[in-house]
């Protein structure tokens, strides 16, 4: 099989958790396809990093802050230099905008936001979950290279501690025509919902954001990999802020466990928790069809419920 | 100002999805065709940037017959024409939408082109891109909020961990999340004026599908979860179940 280019996302000189999950697939897949992979960075990344057979840093002069349309045009000028079969990215808000661009410069095809892939017979496969989680297909892409991006917690963390030598990769861009304002949140106590390997997540149940305390208190006893999620009436209420709402036009997550809080479990809310692997439902109505789809249930009270569940994981730390 | 919106039909949230029987393809059970919900607010945009601005709005679809529900719903909804790019099946690669869209949406002199973010069947997210880069035009996707005014567009993001905020010129191709705005329902005069709005039939030109399906199968069945009544017990139990059976904490 050709080579590999992973299209990384960072942030202040640190490798993205979810592009150090596609460097774990591009490692799988270069170690089953008996190919070589490399890396394309925006910017020097801290600690260097190791797995990849190369790693291109683009040229601080072609930088010059992120834009999509010159990120993708660098992007596909990579996957050129390096003669890439595969191009692979994070299925994040930012990696797929940059992998439909990169895919058309490319004249690729592209499957967005993969849970997996399969190599038989030299024929290169990906698994997706479209229609809400409803279907899972397998796909081939019928151009070289290909484009895929790979949905966030699909793979473990690969470490990137180790250095590797990077390479300066200088290529011209097109005039900008686009600006963009970035503000990188601050430095989060807790992981982003895409990212985290629990998600608590309130509803219309909760009855409103005063109550909210008592989710963040459940959060806090289930450590720091846990955060706050919520459904699309509490954002459209203002509850929470809109970048919790989990669903199907919110965002898709796969936590280890989701619990969900006086949340009905309207289908549209399903279609982005389904790739969830234990879900928990507390809820005081057992018509509720969030029963339907979650692992274990408690039918009662929230308001009693989840104190003495907090209370009890506190206890037993 | 002249606004295209193109919107994709697909199945209802609640359609039964199923592996067709050559398991190579996806059927839909007893569903109903509706405008994709993205798409649906990109046209709820679309009329309210004209009632700012004055103008006119062209909804555009690409589908077979049934299609043209999609766009007289969006007529219902206030727009002024539609355009029905036909053709015999639903492309499955994004790259042959955005390619029929580009050649049908050339040389008409829109000066802004709306669209979901992605559809909810196959969920691609690549048709905004594709077309403005057909059409060699700027485009911003994923917008939650946007601003149009004196030929620019100031929209803001989605993104994980960073706020955006990102500016380009008129015209442009806008990608466009549900979470921007609630589409209205139809009025019982919308839809009576939406019989006689007219929709122009084109035949739809479809390049190769680069993308071949080749199994689909249902998701492996959950057997019922356990659910509990809340007793003294319950949260004990759970809290056990999580940390021996699911190990999950």
């Amino acid at each position: 099989m050709g080579p590999i280019l992973v299209v990384t996302e960072s942030a202040a000189g640190a490798v993205r958790s979810t592009s150090r999950q596609v460097f774990s697939m591009a490692a799988q897949m270069a170690a089953a396809g008996g190919a070589e992979w490399t890396a394309l960075v925006f910017e020097p990344c801290e600690g260097g990093l190791a797995g990849p057979s190369r790693v291109l840093v683009l040229a601080e002069e072609s930088a010059a802050g992120y834009d999509p349309e010159t990120y993708a045009a660098a992007a596909a000028e990579a996957a050129r230099h390096v003669r890439a079969e595969v191009v692979l990215m994070a299925a994040t808000a930012t990696g797929k905008d940059l992998a439909a661009r990169a895919a058309h410069q490319l004249g690729a095809a592209l499957a967005q936001d993969c849970t997996g892939f399969g190599l038989q017979d030299g024929r290169l496969s990906f698994t997706r979950t479209p229609y809400g989680g409803k279907i899972i297909t397998e796909v081939e892409l019928e151009t070289r290279p290909m484009v895929a991006t790979v949905r966030p917690r699909a793979f473990l963390p690969m470490d990137v501690s180790a250095p590797a030598a990077p390479e300066t990769f200088r290529v011209k861009l097109p005039e900008r025509r686009m600006t963009v304002q970035r503000t990188e949140g601050r430095a989060a106590d807790r992981p982003d919902v895409t990212d985290a390997a629990i998600v608590v997540s309130g509803g219309r149940g909760m009855q409103g954001p005063e109550h909210w305390p008592m989710l963040e208190a459940l959060v806090e006893a289930l450590g720091p990999t846990a955060t706050l999620a919520c459904s699309r009436p509490v954002s459209d209420d203002g509850w929470r802020p809109r970048s919790e709402h989990v669903g199907q036009t919110g965002r898709t997550i796969a936590p280890d466990l989701y619990i969900a809080c006086g949340i009905s479990g309207a289908i549209q809310h399903v279609a982005g928790i389904a790739g969830s692997r234990c879900i928990v439902a507390i809820n005081k109505d057992p018509e509720a069809p969030i029963f339907q789809v979650a692992d274990y249930g408690i039918v009662g009270d929230l308001f009693e419920v989840i104190p003495e569940l907090t209370a009890r994981l506190k206890a037993s730390v | 100002m002249d606004i295209a919106v193109c919107v994709k039909q697909t199945p209802d949230t609640e359609a039964r999805i199923v592996p067709a029987p050559d398991r190579r393809s996806v059927a839909v059970e007893d569903g109903t065709w509706i405008m994709s919900p993205h798409d649906e607010t990109a046209v709820e945009l679309a009329l309210r940037l004209r009632q700012e601005c004055g103008g006119t709005v062209t909804v555009y679809s690409l589908g077979p017959e049934r299609a043209e529900k999609a766009i007289r719903e969006a007529l219902a909804m206030g727009a002024d024409r539609g355009v029905h790019l036909s053709c015999d099946v639903m492309p499955e690669d994004g790259a042959q939408t955005a390619d029929a869209l580009a050649r049908a949406l050339s040389g008409r002199g829109h000066e802004l082109i709306l669209t979901g973010e992605q559809a909810i069947d196959t969920q691609g997210a690549q048709v905004p891109q594709r077309l403005a880069m057909h059409l060699d035009l700027p485009c911003i996707t994923a917008i939650e909020s946007v601003d149009v005014g004196e030929g620019q567009c100031r929209a803001r993001r989605m993104v994980e961990g960073a706020e955006e905020c990102v500016r380009c010129a008129l015209p442009a191709v806008l990608g466009i999340n549900r979470r921007l705005a609630e589409p209205r329902y139809p009025s019982f005069r919308g839809i009576m004026q939406a019989r006689r709005k007219p929709v122009e039939t084109v035949a739809a030109a479809l390049g190769e599908s680069g993308l071949r399906t080749v199994a689909v199968r249902s998701p492996a069945g959950k057997g019922a979860g356990r659910i509990l009544a809340y007793d003294d017990d319950a949260v004990g139990v759970l809290v056990g179940l999580l940390r021996e059976e699911a190990k999950v904490i």
